[in-house]
């Protein structure tokens, strides 16, 4: 070999190197680990939010900005009844095992879902499901029995992903879907490997070549790993009261968004005195919205009049239905008979949130003449025996992360023991509401009703701290649903 | 010596028989639907049925105890209902730090508190003696997982020595992985350091007024000699029952260790279990550490016989 050859190639290589190529990996942070990677089985956020969008596609997907977007289903087509509706494939879709995706693997993901047998932790949005066709591997026809207003949105869902019949018992450990990224590996306890996948059907929105989800489960922990640089991103920071310094610090983007998590603290309504709807009110009288956030997520967070996610089109602000105001709650309590005050309890988990709110909330019902007193309990597994499962309580308090979740006030036998007929059938009209603006509308009304009744204190939503290094681009700042979709995350140096 | 074995191992198996029973009837008693933990707030009570019914809950519980003995008696651990994989994987995995940091920690604690105990003890009321003392009542006084805290403050965030926590793997090669276990294997010992220090020390000097200690300087052996020879032997009796003490301890001590480090060991796995109403992993996490504790306790007496002649001509 001779030198000029050597030099050449040298030179060669050298400008080869990627001296100003942008970094392709990601460390992704979270705060708990999920347990398994099958979202189709369990309800865990923190599966959704390493597997979604990521690993596992839908035959739609949701936004950022919370809207319904074509994935798996190319275009669609939904009858003038609204109980047809037509799904054209993608075609030249591979799952992560090398088959390929077609209508059949439609069917089976949604048949197995809405099996008698399933444990799909929201079966409901299938519910409504009569028949599934696929008259060709390209065209899945979904027949159902009543009209639903949101099916496709629920079709974006972490429950409603596509999965394989050769792969689905095995994903909760292997998990095979057909999105951007594939399983690497997962050391339990600490990480989970993901790296791109090179056969993936939009593969040129794809920028990283390999994503690993963190679990750091201790708030200093956390904030700890961001400066040294062991996490890249932290979509959902546990540490607010060290939040406001990434704010200030300009190596770091830090963007306070919101969750689908409702912060309410329920009110037994079958017991006395909350079957009082006075006293109900009063109590959310007492409450200063705006201080709780304060002294409970160092002001980060929105404030709720009822039980709706601000992230959603539909929301409403009721938070000016029953306002913060002492002398009306005094009042009001005086009215019911409560006048020489009240002696009630507040169930509290060990979520640092929640015990913080119920100290403030203790603190602000003392002003009204109400004397809580917090019993400390543990979520979830004592607080679902006790509060959720008995209904053994007086006064709870716990975020709801779900979303869409307000037809929870709507069941039978709920926790908060509500019960509103003319609630209820409202609800049940809005989910067969197929007209957008007809249902949000009924959305609306819905939402006003809950925030005149109290059924619960509605505080405020759970916000989103998320803190990612600020070479990133397309971090997500609004959790719509629970997701850290990373497919068009990337690095701009 | 056999005859000590055979007794000592049919009362091992008898001891793991009422502990697996006891386990099983604390977590029958506890309050916590594993269904309802998976499943959420928002699924219906048909789901929860289903699960239920899948993970075999719905079944009597002396059917589903002798399931899981006779499981046991197979090798079989069971599947995880959280992680959805056999169990006897997920602890061969966390054992994998577990072990090691326990090890660790033992290496740690006892190359720390052999020396100083019996160096206190040589020169008693001497400097290192008070020195030795002050440490040790430190070491007793504090809770190891606090000393964990503030090495990761000042370790991992001011110095930036070393990781915040978490764990690479083995895969990631031994240096990284020590470098990951070295705080908290510190954080470990210490406190059990400074226990086993002042049991060295006092071990040591209830040796050192023996009439056959005097004898010995008498005959003319010098003060090394004697402490290598006649006293370190004999102190290290007491000191072995409380090593053998200490071995469960790190085991045990390890769940809170594990949770500052953010160490994917089976102490973690163990509090994860509990909250997650995991009830596999749990009856055979507490299973296994029960076992542990009872075979070290067998191993101790058997390092008696070892380390004293006199018992083994008695046995």
């Amino acid at each position: 070999m001779s030198k000029r050859f050597l030099a050449a190639a040298l030179l060669l290589s050298m400008s080869a190197l990627p001296a100003f190529a942008a970094k392709t990996s990601l460390v992704v942070g979270m705060p708990i680990e999920p347990p398994g990677l099958d979202p189709t089985v369990a309800a865990p956020v923190a599966i959704r939010e390493v597997t979604l969008a990521n690993l596992y596609e839908g035959l739609v997907r949701i936004d950022r900005n919370g809207k319904v977007q074509p994935l798996l289903a190319k275009s669609w087509e939904i009858s003038p009844d609204g109980l047809t509706y037509t799904f054209r494939l993608q075609e030249g879709v591979k799952f992560h095992d090398g088959s390929t995706f077609d209508s059949a693997d439609v069917k089976f993901a949604f048949d197995r879902a809405r099996d008698p047998k399933s444990t799909n932790a929201q079966k409901q949005i299938f519910a409504p499901i009569d028949s599934i066709e696929t008259p060709d591997p390209s065209t899945v026809v979904i027949k159902l029995k009543e009209t639903s207003g949101n099916f496709l949105t629920y079709l974006g869902w972490g429950d409603a992903v596509i999965v394989a019949p050769e792969t689905a018992a095995n994903n909760a450990a292997n998990p095979v879907g057909t999105g951007p990224f594939k399983f690497k590996s997962w050391t339990r306890g600490d990480r989970v490997e993901l790296v791109k996948n090179p056969d993936y059907w939009q593969k040129d929105k794809v920028k990283l070549e390999s994503v690993t989800f963190r679990f750091i489960s201790d708030s200093q922990a956390q904030v700890a790993a961001v400066r040294a640089g062991d996490v890249d991103a932290f979509p959902n920071l546990a540490a607010p009261e060290l939040f406001a310094e990434f704010q200030k610090d300009s190596r770091f983007r830090a963007v306070a968004g919101n969750t689908e998590g409702e912060t309410v603290a329920g009110l037994n309504s079958a017991k006395k005195p909350f079957d009082d709807v006075r006293v109900r009110r009063a109590l959310m009288h007492a409450i200063d919205r705006q201080a709780l956030i304060e002294g409970a997520y160092s002001g980060f967070g929105t404030p709720i009049g009822s039980f709706f996610s601000p992230n959603h089109p539909a929301y409403v602000d009721t938070t000016g239905i029953v306002p913060y105001d002492p002398a009306k709650a005094k009042a009001l309590l005086a009215e019911a008979g409560y006048g020489n005050g009240l002696s009630i309890t507040i169930k509290t988990p060990q979520m640092a949130y929640a015990s913080r709110s119920a100290e403030l909330i203790s603190a602000m019902l003392a002003e009204v003449g109400v004397d809580l007193k917090i019993i400390p309990t543990e979520f979830p597994a004592k607080w679902i025996e006790e509060v959720f499962k008995n209904k053994d309580y007086d006064v709870t308090i716990v975020s709801h992360t779900e979303p869409l979740d307000i037809e929870i006030f709507a069941r039978d036998n709920y926790y908060f023991n509500y019960k509103n007929e003319k609630f209820k059938a409202l609800i049940a009209d809005a989910a067969k509401t197929t007209d957008e603006k007809a249902r949000f509308a009924k959305y609306a009304q819905a939402q006003k009703i809950l925030a005149e009744d109290v059924p619960a204190l509605f505080l405020f939503q759970l916000p989103k701290l998320g803190v990612w290094n600020a070479k990133l681009q397309g971090m997500w700042e609004n959790s719509p649903i629970p997701i850290n979709d990373v497919t068009e995350v990337s690095w701009t140096e | 010596m056999l005859r000590l074995v055979i007794s000592r191992l049919s009362s091992l198996a008898v001891t793991l028989l009422f502990v697996s029973l006891a386990i099983f009837l604390i977590l029958e008693v506890l309050p916590g639907d594993p269904a309802a933990i998976m499943l959420g707030t928002a699924a219906r009570e048909d789901t929860l049925a289903a699960l239920r019914q899948e993970l075999g809950l719905d079944r009597p519980a002396l059917l589903r105890y002798l399931d899981w003995v006779g499981g046991l008696l197979h090798g079989d651990l069971g599947t995880s209902i959280t992680y959805k994989m056999p169990v006897s994987t997920l602890v061969a995995e966390r054992m994998s730090v577990t072990l090691p940091l326990s090890l660790l920690a033992i290496l740690i604690s006892t190359a720390l508190a052999l020396p100083l105990g019996v160096a206190a003890a040589a020169r008693r009321d001497g400097p290192v003696d008070r020195a030795v003392l002050v440490f040790s009542q430190l070491g007793v006084a504090v809770p190891n997982f606090w000393i964990g805290l503030l090495f990761i403050l000042f370790f991992s965030t001011r110095l930036g020595w070393f990781p915040a926590g978490g764990f690479p793997g083995w895969g990631a090669g031994i240096g990284p992985a020590l470098q990951a276990l070295l705080l908290p294997a510190v954080a470990l010992a210490l406190p059990q350091a400074a226990v086993l220090t002042r049991v060295t020390r006092s071990a040591t000097l209830e040796v050192i007024g023996a009439d056959f200690v005097r004898t010995a300087r008498a005959k003319g052996l010098d003060r090394r000699a004697t402490l290598r020879r006649h006293v370190v032997p004999n102190a290290l009796i007491p000191v072995t029952t409380i090593l053998g003490l200490q071995l469960s301890f790190f085991f045990g001590g390890a769940i809170l260790v594990e949770n500052v480090f953010n160490l994917p060991g089976l102490g973690r796995l163990a509090y994860q279990a509990l909250n997650q109403r995991d009830l596999v992993v749990i009856k055979d996490i507490v299973l296994i550490f029960s076992g542990f504790v009872i075979v070290v306790n067998f191993l101790v007496d058997l390092g008696y016989t070892i380390l004293d002649p006199r018992l083994r001509s008695r046995a």
